[in-house]
């Protein structure tokens, strides 16, 4: 039995009735990691001897105590922070390890791992490919079985774009859901952790373990996410599946269409009814993002002095530099009202579109990414292209909704995610709506050939 | 709107952003694109509407005013690379030293 193939919820039952130790099961995973980081650059941290606990990712954006936390930058470089993430320590109650640190786009800023001052990480599917960004190494290290999960952070559709360019499941849970505290900030008003897994299943366990007000975030309260015991039902009866026209219009590359139309139909067979929604402003959404992103940025960044810890503000990266800019003159004297306050006025029509839209349905889907993984470096030099990759994560992000990727087949060998959005703090819908379709279809047993 | 490089060179002196001559130009050129694009929330009708800073409309949480753990002093300082007598060593804000 190859143990890095297992989902979390198999691991834990093998461990349990000792079909295997965890000396046993973290041996596998250092071997698979050794012989796979090297050529796709998933770890900028590895743990060298584990022998206990369950291994898992945790995207190097994310504090780990005593355990050196870059965010994917330069000015980072040597920094070990004193204290853990909220959400990691909650792993580490419940027996989770921390087997590395993932890289990605420097502080989560980017939609293809390639503004990580460490090096891009390499696509499992096609080395010459993107993984997808921010959580690059947490997406590929779950694709590549170099963990049993990971966590990662998404502010405009870093877990989610990854995952689906990579073929595993990635959640964004409702801003506010998982405490912040030991994320570092890029977006503090877009930020959220969330689970990257083999499985819905192994999804929703790990959204319950790291859910829940800690008193170190005061977005999150009232927030824990509970597990429902009751057997999840095989059909979709009774659930109404919005889609959006304006997710499926330019831009949207054919072979992705026919597979996400093909993926509703099958909910369509699972008992689903399918209804027409409309999103109008989601055309406006990345200008809202780049505004109101930004903006933030300028402010989370400008405790990178040098003082209290890492290095000079030189060691930015460009994509760093450009988007703290573009904040800093949004902010600026004379164009507050222009741009900041006008995009958080849109971002309420856009708010607005998801409450109008769920009136009608229980979950929205449509594609998580326009195309599939493409080359590296081709979108490098090119900011605002790379930015418009992301027009279908962020409006869901926006609007402080949760959603999420799960695999639904491939175009010319790649991966093509689902993006299921539900209503507010209603991750139970579209996790049972992911976990019926997943069930119903074999994509999540089909892995890269490594 | 486009940026120029001047003004790129003044938003970078407010950001604290040391940046070459040469980074001005591809800024100036990169970041007026990106402000041409945003332009187009210009056409949507905002009137009356109300602003979204933060989705979840929480405000003035509060916890108990109780004393738990922090860093030690110690731990506080673990990452800085200049450090005195248990204090931090910062740039002089009125005299350069």
């Amino acid at each position: 039995m190859d143990l890095t193939k297992l989902t979390l919820i198999e691991t834990i039952k093998g461990l349990k009735e000792r079909q295997f130790s965890e000396v046993e099961l973290n041996r596998a995973y250092r071997e698979r990691m050794k012989k796979l980081n090297p050529s796709l650059n998933v770890y900028l941290w590895a743990k060298e001897n584990g022998t206990e606990g369950i291994p898992a990712a945790i995207k190097d954006i994310i504090v780990t105590k005593d355990i050196s936390t870059t965010a994917g930058s330069k000015i980072l470089e040597g920094f070990v922070p004193p204290y853990n993430a909220t959400a990691v320590d909650r792993l580490l109650e419940k027996n989770i390890s921390v087997i590395g640190k993932t890289n990605c786009d420097e502080f989560a800023m980017g939609s293809s791992g390639e503004n990580s001052a460490y090096g891009p990480t390499k696509n499992p599917w096609d080395l010459t490919k993107v993984p997808g960004g921010s959580s690059s190494g947490s997406a590929v290290a779950v694709a590549s079985d170099m963990c049993v999960f990971a966590l990662g952070t998404d502010t405009g559709g870093s877990i989610r774009q990854p995952s689906s360019l990579c073929g595993v499941v990635g959640l964004k849970p409702s801003y506010g859901r998982v405490s912040r505290y030991g994320a570092i900030a890029m977006a503090s008003s877009l930020d959220q952790i969330g689970p990257l897994t083999k499985t819905v299943a192994d999804a929703r366990l790990v959204l319950e373990w790291i859910s829940g007000k800690d008193g170190y975030d005061s977005n999150c309260q009232n927030s824990e996410f509970k597990v429902q015991s009751s057997e999840l039902k095989k059909d979709l009866k009774g659930v109404r599946v919005g889609v959006p026209r304006e997710y499926f219009g330019k831009g949207l590359d054919e072979g992705v269409e026919k597979v996400v139309r093909e993926a509703i139909k099958k909910l369509e067979k699972l008992g689903a009814e399918v209804v027409e929604v409309i999103l109008p402003h989601t055309e406006y959404g990345i200008a809202v993002y780049y505004i109101v992103m930004s903006s933030e940025v300028s402010s989370n960044l400008a405790k990178f002095t040098g003082i209290r810890f890492g290095k000079t503000r030189d060691k930015f990266g460009s994509e760093a530099k450009r988007r703290i800019m573009l904040g800093t003159f949004a902010l600026s004297t004379g164009y507050y009202d222009d741009y900041f306050a006008k995009a958080a006025k849109v971002r309420t029509l856009i708010k607005q579109d998801f409450a109008k839209a769920f009136q009608k349905c229980d979950v929205i889907v449509g594609p998580v990414s326009p195309t599939t993984a493409w080359n590296l470096g081709e979108k490098v030099n090119d900011p605002l292209k790379m930015y418009l990759s992301d027009a279908y994560t962020i409006p869901a992000s926006l609007a402080g909704i949760p959603g999420l990727s799960v695999p639904c087949g491939f175009s010319e060998g790649l991966p093509v995610g689902l993006q299921i959005l539900g209503k507010y703090m209603d991750e139970e819908t579209i996790l049972d709506v992911a976990e019926s379709y997943e069930q119903a279809t074999s994509w999540r047993k089909v892995k890269p050939k490594l | 709107m486009k940026l120029n490089p001047q003004q790129v060179q003044k938003v970078a002196k407010l950001a604290n952003i040391p940046v070459s001559e040469e980074e001005v130009e591809k800024y100036s050129d990169q970041l007026s694109k990106i402000l041409d694009y945003i332009d187009q929330l210009n056409s949507v009708d905002t009137a009356g509407v109300e602003p979204t800073f933060n989705i979840t409309g929480l405000s003035n949480v509060l916890r108990d005013d109780e004393v738990g753990e922090s860093l030690s002093q110690e731990e506080a300082l673990k990452n800085t690379s200049q450090k005195k007598e248990g204090f931090f060593v910062t740039k002089g804000v009125f005299e350069e030293g």
